[in-house]
């Protein structure tokens, strides 16, 4: 097994009365892409949002239990969200490009960190999570243009290359290829592969092929509950859980 | 778990590749039945019908290939039914080449035929067929009722049918060397014995792929084997 990136233990979440995520405790390797799958509402997406203490933003939504990145609180009092999410870095599922450069896309992060002492070094920063995001040759000429002017894919790929920009530890996706043609998928799903090299992956996706294609883990979460998780091999191959084989094999459940 | 997919159609699908290998166990059965029965009673025209008879075994089986590769293509099948399309994959290739068993075992018999009867051979040889033909009605019973009791009662039955192949091994050799103008007919016998013995290897195969669509895992390779050369040399001495 694999370092453990990410622990949860008995986490809670509530939006007000309603209990989003009951007792889920997990533990997330490194170097590992874990895909999150689940039913519309099952807490997948709320779940994946604690990590990076996205959750933060919403007055209702409350977080108990600990989540522990590299054995320390990311909910300690001490931990500055905004630091954390430059080492928890995450992919929405709409491309969202700010409405700058491609350069300037990639060289926000960096930028606000005050992780490049130089434009050479800025340069350097762009030009390496341009790369890793394999749109480097696809844009390279035009680095001045903005980034909403870019096709979907380029775009996706774009916010991914914005991310990794931090050198975060940890990448959040939340569905990451769900607006994208299949060829764009693709490459979003093999550029993963490659992430994976450097980076804890988590991954939502209603995407069952997606999941099963990328990931190394699989987490099966049903009505705020983890149900099952395990390796990705088994869970489609052989569930253990019955409700687990019910969802995967799109049985009524 | 519920039984139905909310995409029904998968069901038919499923559901449709399965009577076919039910339809193809029956011919299957039927072919072990009849070749036997050729043999017995010294039936030319029966062995003739059991050959004619195996293009529908053949052509089943390639219908059941082309529509577990449709469902794979088309319905991504996964746990279990993945299984249940790799189970089939695997059981219509059993059931075929139990099948060709059958029908070499029914050419054999247009040879024998036309030889003087060895005494005892095909009544021995008789024994040991229903004995296979009821583990392929067990194996078969215990896939449509997902059945792993069964399954692994079938497994345990292979046994017998290997030590009764290895009985009829030896009576052979001593037929043979009691007058060697028995052996074309024993050799052929012979070859009969050994298709009849690897029918119930094929049909244990079937039982291990129900284990394995029940359950997830294939059974252990647990089961007793005898060694079957050095038993022969045994019998030599």
């Amino acid at each position: 097994m694999k370092e453990v990136k990410v622990s949860a233990r008995d986490v809670q979440v509530y939006y007000g009365e309603n209990h989003a995520i009951k007792d889920v405790s997990v533990e997330i390797e490194d170097k590992t892409v874990t895909a999150f799958i689940g039913p519309s509402g099952c807490g997948k997406s709320t779940f994946l949002r604690c990590i990076n203490r996205m959750n933060d933003t919403i007055d209702i939504c409350r977080v108990e239990g600990d989540i522990l990145l590299d054995g320390e609180d990311i909910y300690d009092p001490k931990v500055d969200p905004v630091q954390l999410r430059a080492k928890v870095g995450m992919v929405f599922q709409k491309p969202n490009p700010f409405p700058k450069s491609i350069y300037d896309n990639v060289a926000y992060g960096p930028r606000i960190h005050g992780m490049a002492a130089s434009k050479s070094e800025l340069d350097a920063i762009v030009e390496k999570s341009l790369r890793r995001a394999a749109l480097w040759g696809e844009v390279k000429d035009r680095l001045s243009a903005s980034g909403t002017g870019l096709s979907g894919g380029q775009q996706q790929r774009l916010c991914i290359a914005r991310a990794v920009a931090t050198e975060p530890e940890v990448l959040l996706m939340d569905e990451p290829a769900s607006a994208l043609d299949p060829i764009a998928t693709a490459q979003i799903e093999e550029l993963i592969d490659e992430l994976r090299e450097k980076f804890a992956v988590v991954i939502v996706t209603h995407s069952m092929q997606q999941a099963a294609r990328v990931s190394q883990k699989t987490a099966f979460f049903h009505l705020g509950n983890l149900v099952e998780y395990g390796e990705t091999s088994q869970i489609f191959t052989n569930p253990v859980d019955p409700r687990t084989e019910s969802y995967i094999t799109g049985r009524i459940g | 778990m519920p039984d139905q997919h909310i995409v029904r159609s998968f069901d038919k699908d499923l559901e449709a590749i399965q009577a076919k290998i039910m339809k193809m166990g029956g011919l299957v059965e039927s072919a072990i039945h009849e070749s036997v029965k050729s043999l017995k009673k010294r039936d030319d025209e029966l062995a003739e019908r059991v050959r004619e008879a195996d293009h529908l075994i053949d052509k089943l089986e390639e219908e059941i290939n082309y529509d577990a590769a449709q469902v794979l293509a088309l319905r991504q099948p996964i746990a279990s039914d993945l299984r249940v399309v790799l189970s089939v994959m695997k059981i219509s290739g059993n059931l075929e080449r139990v099948g060709d068993y059958a029908k070499n075992l029914a050419k054999r018999t247009t040879l024998l035929v036309q030889m003087p009867a060895i005494d005892g051979a095909s009544g021995a040889i008789k024994r040991m067929a229903r004995e296979v033909e009821r583990m392929l009605k067990d194996a078969l019973d215990a896939y449509v009722n997902q059945d792993v009791a069964l399954a692994e009662d079938v497994r345990a039955r292979d046994h017998e049918v290997d030590q009764m192949y290895n009985a009829l091994f030896r009576e052979f050799l001593t037929f043979m060397m009691e007058d060697p103008r028995n052996i074309t007919a024993c050799m052929h016998l012979h070859f009969i014995a050994k298709n009849i013995e690897r029918m119930g290897d094929h049909v244990t195969s079937i039982a291990e792929q129900v284990i394995y669509l029940v359950t997830g895992n294939m059974p252990g390779n647990d089961r007793a084997k005898l060694d079957y050369i050095a038993e022969a040399h045994e019998a030599e001495d």
